[in-house]
């Protein structure tokens, strides 16, 4: 599949958004309150990042005026449910917030909406690719999962920073070691999800599609269209399989190991916000190659025509 | 609107005959020329004469090397639009509702203005029957000709599909796959008509007809047609009397 | 909610303001089509279904017509060449001074020395008028594409039956049970064929291809038979050889319809040798077998003899012309056992597939319950069919054994009685005409005055030979000279060669109509752009002076000095004529025109009516009243009221002012009215009686003057034995006054056999077999139109570039990768292509799509276009001329029959190269037109 840049930045972005709105608001539903008007700070900031994924996602659309239509489809549309989950989960954190901002205080009751809308939205994006049939690596239960376990490691990994950085507020160990826990589950899910995607049977080939296959084996002899198409553009692209060895092992330093070890490092070295944001942005940058190649490395239905 | 209805009137759609299909792409252009001025926008394309021309068909060939006999592959000609399934998850996932399955006839359709081009459907689409218009960022596909089928402008002998008027080789086949006594039905019946991609559960209507199985001889030998006369000991020129004499 | 209710589309759009039939001309098929017009453009493009053609459908070029009418690529106006030749900088100029300029040029030519003008045509259409032009002119240079095209086929079709495969006859598709396809891709008759084979498969008739290639066509037959190219007459000749062994012949059809009977001279290496014994009326001679006399063939049917030695009088003896072929073809030569390794075919199936042959044509005989009279006044209860049919093209004529192959084809149809009988092979009118109902070859010319004749025409032996009393060829293509005697269709592949080389004179002009002569149609492109540049040592061109009329800016555009811009096929009149090539069906004679279907928006004047223009400016006999003033306004004028003989104009339709005559008759003022109003066509059918047995059925032949076709009935026996080859035999073996230059004298003795023969191809016959172990062969695009659709839109995404298709065994013999690159060498030249591997067709041919490589900056494409950059033409591999021989000869890489250019000789060997692009790679041209560019949204305005 091709791995459309806004698709990527959307996922990546507005995934740790709700993770991390997510995560503030459980911390207001276990009442562990960071400073209130620093915590504000983090909503807004989770809220940003959502926000900034979502009208990433509208880059992708060709026709972006007529988006509000995206909302009408719930009942059986997974990205229609997206849209409206999303809108749902950032209406609640702005209440929330806005809340807050008004009383000075982060109520149990508009915090619950956030948390569930919030992972409810990541769900929802997870769905999309998961209910696809077309594309047999995505089409598992574990694809929401990973969309979750990334969400919520983006998330505490936030948490965790803006943890360190929040004024009046003992820095402890707990927060990074939920955050490392989080990472931990993530990539494991990831791993899984890696593993089953590896040997998932393309459901398609080349015979079924063409009904051919009791002639013999079926091979293109000569495509529809000489140059591209939209098809081969959207659904042919397919990163060359040594090439994707060694992103994953990038995708793994840079979103797994080098984040670990930073949050590792920010217990014990000096420095935490340093060794914090250091670890965010490693994390974000692995995501980000990690759902490149949760494109790019997956094959569509439709190349057995091809 | 999005949800599939829950039953159809009639069943329309194609029948490909991949035994007499040429590949000579008559349908494809054809198509292409009816629905560039039909039914929604033009059917546009970038780069029409640059290095990397890009345009939006709503019918193509693909052409398969099928290795039947080991020493040689057979080769054959493979039409593809789409096949206005019964189970269209291209309808399920659109998050606008503009693609839609007809209750009247069960064609599949992309009502163009409320398309946003999320592109979402031909993800869903097994078969890559769907192509984004570069032009107009909506998505378009096969519409069976709806603005023809019915169009009471055209004389009724050409309501049907431009690709099917086009073929010359007779290889499409229109009708109403729902109701078993019709022609496209019992051509199913008769010749096999089988399925694409069954285990994606989409439950095309479009079939396609096998190639018919290849006739390398018929079993004839000239051993066997000869006539016993070639067997005298004169050779031919004995034989070629004979036979004169014989035909006075 | 209203916003979420679907809108309610309307089911019954306006299609279009008008619907305009006219003929199409996106390829020679020429089907009728309703072009729909809204708001004065083209909306919609079909098929007319009442076309005899085409009946309703269409094919891919012709639906693209849109793109085609809307081409950034068309001519806009007269341009004057202000670079370089080849350069493509150009100036605007004027109509006026566009024919002025051809005038100025043309006008000494025609008064000092006429044959200085070389007016060749491609794909032209109204080849009797543009012929007629160059007779009034008085230049002997004039021919058009068939020398390079199929002439094999017209020419050996002509003188075995008098009609030919190609587009003049086709297989009876409603009645025959077995066809064998010999070698087609796409053809003329690319509708008919197309839907002629859907109805075969319907009726469940057997469809054999035979093809080193199995795509197309040959995808969808019940059998696919790959053989290795150039070798087909052996295969044939081995069919041949099994139904004689085994009996399964129509011995009474060869009797009463062909020569078998006629009786050929003994007369070992004497003047008469292999001449038929003729009576003294000058007619051949049979042995009535019942009394025992030399009798003329018309008096005596299937009482005369097939075998036998006779003494015929005057001292000669003579054998009837069967027992020479079936002793030459039961020789062993011919067993399937022995032509195994050539062809490259199972003798097993070679012969299961003549027991298919003779199965179909005997025991599965037609009888239609039909009346009919022959011409010896013998009633035929029934109409006796062997269904049987046969088609063959390029696969055939590409070759340099191409004329005798395409008669061994010929021969096997006549020994199954399958020629014009139900079931079989059937002509379409005005064919079956033979030879002796066409003219011979002339070249009469002299200063300021018409040719006496036609130019091209059918020689009954030496002595119609276009040569001087030297023996040197009379015309610049040396066509009718030794080298090509039989060179029906000219030599248009020689003539820039010729020109360039001053060989044998030089020209002043080269006048070119809708071929593109400078890539695609030139055998050596490279070496033909060198030659139209070249310079002699004054610093002048040595062809001085091109002049092109085309419609689109090609690659030969580049190299004309001045450009006549046509219109395109929906913008001007056109003819398709019964004098020409006609697109009759074997049951009706069928004629049709173009009309300007949309007017043009630019500078541009059909082609035809700029040359009746010309003439008249030029003062040309026939285009001038004796006034002095033009004879014709323009062409649509011509058609109507130009009458070739007292009765007989270019269009056969509704002709005497009350629209009575078909075929013979009066001008009528108002016969394009009646065209149009009829769909642009006109038909006429063939009466029941006469629609098979044509050559001898006296009702057909009583028709066929009544239309015009023939001035008296001219019934006539096919020629199984071609006494015209003999007579060149005869001469090369220095027997009478006009004798072959001594290096052809081998040559004439070894392929002029007067029975069909199979010599290998030349190219092969060189003997460095080992050095070249490949064949290399192009195939018509279905969807593509030789150079004609780079430009278009639509069709150019399907072609918009071409692989090099690699059998698998070469593939890993060579150790090429799929999709990779590779350099493929011949005696001539090397090119780098990418190649696909694939395991459909013979394992010792690779092969390409035709034409569809482009040079940089033509035909208003990016200069970084796939046609350019990837995409290649395997012309750069074959030349003209074959590689010289040890006594430093070069022969024509033609038929040495028919001077057909021997495209499919072409020998190859491949090797692994690192990357493309295609190469050779030639500079870009200027584009004359500018480069379409961007985004295409056709029909935006009409979509709701
Ligand atoms: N390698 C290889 N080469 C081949 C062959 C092959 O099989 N292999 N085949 C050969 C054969 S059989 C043929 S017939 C030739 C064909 O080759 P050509 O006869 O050269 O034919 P085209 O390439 O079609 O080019 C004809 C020209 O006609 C112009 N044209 C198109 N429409 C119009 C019009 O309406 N008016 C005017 N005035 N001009 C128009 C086009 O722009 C083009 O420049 O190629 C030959 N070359
Ligand atoms: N779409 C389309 N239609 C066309 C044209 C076009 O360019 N495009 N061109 C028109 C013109 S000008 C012409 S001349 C006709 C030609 O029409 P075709 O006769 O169909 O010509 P080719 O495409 O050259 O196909 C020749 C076939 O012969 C096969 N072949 C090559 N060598 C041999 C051999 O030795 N033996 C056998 N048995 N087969 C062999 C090739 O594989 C190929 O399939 O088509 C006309 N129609
Ligand atoms: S073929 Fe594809 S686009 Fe057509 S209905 Fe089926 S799933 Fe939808
Ligand atoms: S591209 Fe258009 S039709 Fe397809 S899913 Fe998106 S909105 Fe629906
Ligand atoms: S039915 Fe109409 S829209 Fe569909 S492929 Fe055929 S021509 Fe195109
Ligand atoms: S028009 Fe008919 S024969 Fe040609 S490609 Fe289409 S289906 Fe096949
Ligand atoms: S076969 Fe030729 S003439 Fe007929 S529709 Fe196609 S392009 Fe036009
Ligand atoms: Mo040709």
């Amino acid at each position: 599949m091709h791995p459309a840049y806004s698709v990527i930045f959307f996922t990546v972005l507005s995934g740790a958004g709700f993770g991390f709105l997510s995560l503030l608001s459980v911390s207001d539903i276990v009442q562990r309150s960071l400073h209130s008007e620093f915590k504000l700070l983090c909503y807004g900031f989770g809220f940003v990042l959502a926000t900034v994924g979502l009208f990433a996602s509208m880059l992708h659309l060709r026709r972006p005026e007529r988006a509000w239509r995206a909302f009408s489809q719930w009942r059986s549309s997974w990205l229609s449910r997206e849209g409206v989950l999303a809108v749902a989960a950032l209406a609640a954190a702005f209440l929330h917030a806005a809340f807050a901002l008004v009383y000075g205080a982060y109520p149990v009751l508009t915090a619950i909406p956030v948390l569930l809308l919030s992972l409810a939205t990541v769900y929802a994006t997870g769905m999309i690719y998961a209910q696809l049939k077309t594309v047999a690596r995505w089409n598992s239960k574990w694809t929401p999962t990973c969309f979750l376990g990334f969400s919520i490691a983006g998330g505490a990994l936030l948490y965790a920073t803006a943890t360190s950085m929040a004024p009046q507020v003992q820095f402890s160990a707990g927060y990074p070691l939920y955050a490392m826990l989080a990472l931990a589950a993530a990539w494991a899910a990831k791993s899984i999800w890696w593993k089953r995607g590896d040997s998932a049977k393309r459901i398609s080939s080349a015979e079924s599609a063409t009904g051919l296959g009791g002639i013999g084996s079926v091979r293109l002899m000569e495509s529809p269209h000489s140059g591209a198409s939209y098809l081969t553009r959207e659904m042919g692209y397919r990163v060359a399989r040594k090439h994707a060895r060694k992103l994953r092992m990038l995708a793994v330093l840079a979103g797994c190991a080098a984040p670990i070890a930073l949050v590792f490092a920010s217990i014990f070295v000096p420095g935490a916000v340093f060794w914090l944001s250091l670890a965010s942005l490693s994390f974000f940058a692995g995501s980000i190659v990690e759902r490149w190649l949760f494109f790019a490395e997956s094959e569509h239905a439709m190349t057995a025509y091809y | 609107m999005t949800s599939l209805p829950e039953s159809v009137d009639s069943k329309l759609g194609l029948v490909i005959d991949l035994d007499t299909c040429v590949g000579c792409h008559a349908c494809v252009i054809n198509c292409k020329e009816w629905n560039t001025g039909g039914y929604g926008s033009a059917l546009s394309d970038g780069d029409a004469y640059g290095s990397d021309p890009l345009g939006a068909f709503l019918n193509r060939i693909h052409t398969y090397e099928v290795a039947g006999d080991s020493e040689r592959s057979q080769i054959v000609h493979f039409p593809k639009s789409c096949l206005h399934c019964d189970d269209a998850p291209c309808v399920t996932v659109c998050p606008t509702g503009a693609s839609f399955k007809r209750s009247e006839d069960g064609i599949v359709l992309v009502e163009e203005n409320w398309c946003i081009g999320c592109g979402l459907c031909a993800w869903a689409c097994p078969y890559g029957a769907r192509e984004m218009d570069p032009g107009e960022g909506v998505m378009k596909k096969c519409t069976l000709c709806v603005d023809r089928i019915y169009n009471e402008n055209l004389p009724e002998e050409d309501r049907e599909p431009a690709c099917v008027r086009a073929c010359p080789a007779n290889a499409r086949h229109f009708g109403d796959l729902g109701d078993p006594e019709s022609d496209v039905s019992r051509l199913v019946a008769e010749r096999s008509g089988y399925d694409l991609m069954p285990e994606q559960g989409t439950r095309p209507v479009n079939k396609y007809l096998p190639p018919r199985p290849r006739r390398e001889s018929d079993g004839i030998s000239l051993d066997g047609l000869a006539e016993a006369e070639r067997t005298g000991s004169d050779g031919f020129f004995g034989w070629l009397d004979r036979a004169l004499e014989r035909l006075g | 909610m209203k916003i979420f209710e679907y809108p309610a589309f309307n089911k019954s759009p306006k299609v279009s303001d008008e619907v305009r039939k006219t003929t199409c001309y996106m390829c020679a098929c020429r089907c009728g089509i309703d072009v729909h017009l809204r708001d004065g453009k083209v909306r919609y493009i079909q098929g007319n279904r009442d076309h005899p053609i085409n009946r309703g459908v269409i094919c891919a070029k012709g639906s693209a017509g849109i793109m085609q009418q809307y081409s950034p690529a068309r001519l806009r106006s007269p341009l004057k060449r202000v670079g370089p030749r080849g350069s493509g900088e150009f100036k605007e100029i004027s109509w006026d001074e566009a024919l002025e300029t051809a005038v100025s040029w043309l006008k000494p030519i025609r008064e000092t020395d006429p044959k200085r003008l070389a007016f060749f045509t491609g794909r032209d259409q109204s080849q009797s008028f543009t012929g007629w032009w160059a007779q009034q002119f008085g230049t002997p240079n004039y021919a058009a594409h068939g020398g390079f095209c199929s002439v094999n086929m017209a020419a050996a079709g002509i003188y075995t039956m008098g009609g030919s495969f190609w587009e003049f006859g086709q297989p009876d598709w409603e009645r025959t049970r077995m066809l064998m396809l010999f070698g087609v891709a796409e053809d003329h008759d690319s509708n008919p064929i197309k839907t002629g084979l859907a109805r075969l498969k319907e009726r469940g008739a057997k469809i054999i291809a035979v093809n080193p290639v199995r795509t197309g066509y040959n995808a969808i037959a019940d059998d696919w038979v790959g053989i290795t190219p150039g070798t087909d007459g052996l295969f044939v000749l081995s069919l041949v050889h099994e139904l004689l062994r085994s009996g399964k012949i129509d011995l009474e059809y060869l009797l009463r319809y062909t020569n078998a009977a006629h009786l050929v001279v003994v007369d070992d290496g004497g003047p008469r040798d292999g001449l038929l014994a003729r009576g003294d009326d000058g007619e051949p001679l049979v042995w009535d077998r019942a009394r025992g006399e030399a009798k003329c063939w018309k008096d005596c049917g299937i009482g005369a003899a097939l075998s036998g030695k006779f003494e015929i009088g005057g001292g000669l003896t003579a054998i009837p012309a069967f027992e020479l072929a079936a002793k030459k073809y039961l020789d062993s030569r011919y067993a399937p056992d022995n032509v195994e390794k050539a062809t490259g075919i199972a003798a097993a199936k070679i012969r299961s597939i003549a027991a298919e042959l003779a199965h179909a044509a005997f025991e599965q005989e037609i009888r239609l319950e039909q009346p009919w009279t022959d011409w010896r006044g013998e009633r035929h209860e029934f109409m006796i069919g062997r269904p049987v049919s046969f088609h063959a093209m390029r696969g055939i004529s590409a070759h340099s054994n191409g004329f005798q192959t395409c008669r061994a084809i010929h021969l096997l149809q006549l020994l199954l009685g399958s020629v014009e009988c139900p079931g079989g092979f059937r002509f379409k009118p005005p064919y079956p005409k033979p030879v002796a109902a066409h003219p011979r070859p002339c070249a009469e010319h002299g200063p300021g005055r018409p040719m006496p004749g036609p130019h091209l025409g059918y020689p009954r032996g030496p002595e119609d030979l276009l040569v001087d009393d030297a023996g040197e060829p009379l015309r610049i293509d040396k066509a009718f000279s030794w080298d090509a005697p039989l060179s029906a269709h000219g030599m248009m592949h020689m003539v820039i060669s010729n020109a360039a080389a001053g060989d044998p004179y030089g020209i002043d002009t080269l006048f070119l109509y809708m071929a593109n002569m400078a890539w695609n149609s030139s055998m050596n492109s490279l070496g033909v752009l060198e030659m139209l540049e070249r310079r002699d040592s004054s610093g002048e061109y040595v062809i001085p002076r091109i002049i092109c009329a085309d419609a689109y800016s090609s690659e030969t555009v580049a190299y004309a000095d001045l450009v006549l811009p046509d219109t395109t096929y929906l913008e001007r009149h056109d003819c398709i004529s019964l004098l020409d090539r006609p697109i009759c069906e074997p049951d009706a004679a069928a004629d049709a025109i173009r009309w300007p279907v949309v007017e043009p928006d630019r500078d541009v004047r059909g082609f035809q009516s700029v040359l009746i223009d010309i003439g008249a400016r030029l003062g040309l006999p026939g285009l001038c009243k004796p006034d002095g003033s033009p004879a014709y306004a323009d062409y649509a004028d011509y058609m109507v009221t130009h009458q070739r003989k007292p009765g007989i104009g270019p269009l056969a339709g509704w002709r005497n002012s009350d629209e009575s005559g078909s075929g013979r008759g009066s001008p009528n003022p108002n016969q394009l009215e009646r065209y149009i109003e009829n769909g642009g066509f006109w038909t006429s059918r063939v009466p029941d009686d006469a629609l098979y047995f044509k050559p001898w059925n006296s009702a057909y032949q009583k028709w066929a003057v009544a239309t015009g076709f023939y001035d008296e009935p001219t019934p006539y026996v096919f020629d199984l034995y071609l006494e015209t080859l003999c007579k060149f035999r005869v001469a090369a073996q220095g027997h009478g006054a006009r004798q072959p230059p001594d290096h052809l004298r081998e040559q004439i003795l070894d392929c002029f056999d007067p029975l069909p023969a199979w010599y290998p191809p030349f190219e092969d016959a060189l003997g460095d077999g080992d050095e070249f172990p490949l064949h290399a062969v192009t195939q018509r695009p279905a969807a593509m139109y030789h150079s004609w659709g780079s430009h278009n839109a639509w069709l150019r995404q399907i072609h918009g570039d071409n692989l090099l298709y690699v059998p698998k065994e070469v593939m890993d013999a060579a150790k090429l990768d799929d999709g990779g690159w590779a350099t493929v060498t011949s005696r001539h030249g090397k090119i780098t292509v990418r190649v696909r591997r694939t395991a459909a067709s013979n394992p010792r041919t690779l092969w390409t799509w035709n034409a569809i490589g482009k040079r940089k900056g033509a035909w208003a494409l990016s200069p970084d276009a796939p046609e350019s950059t990837n995409g290649f033409i395997v012309n750069h591999l074959i030349d003209e001329l074959l590689p010289p021989r040890p006594n430093g000869m070069r022969w024509a890489n033609s038929d040495p029959i028919t001077g057909q250019a021997a495209w499919y000789d072409l020998r190859v060997r491949i090797e692994p190269a690192s990357s493309g692009p295609a190469s050779p790679q030639v500079p870009a041209q200027a584009s004359p037109v500018g480069l379409g560019d961007g985004m295409l949204e056709y029909g935006k305005e009409w979509s709701e």
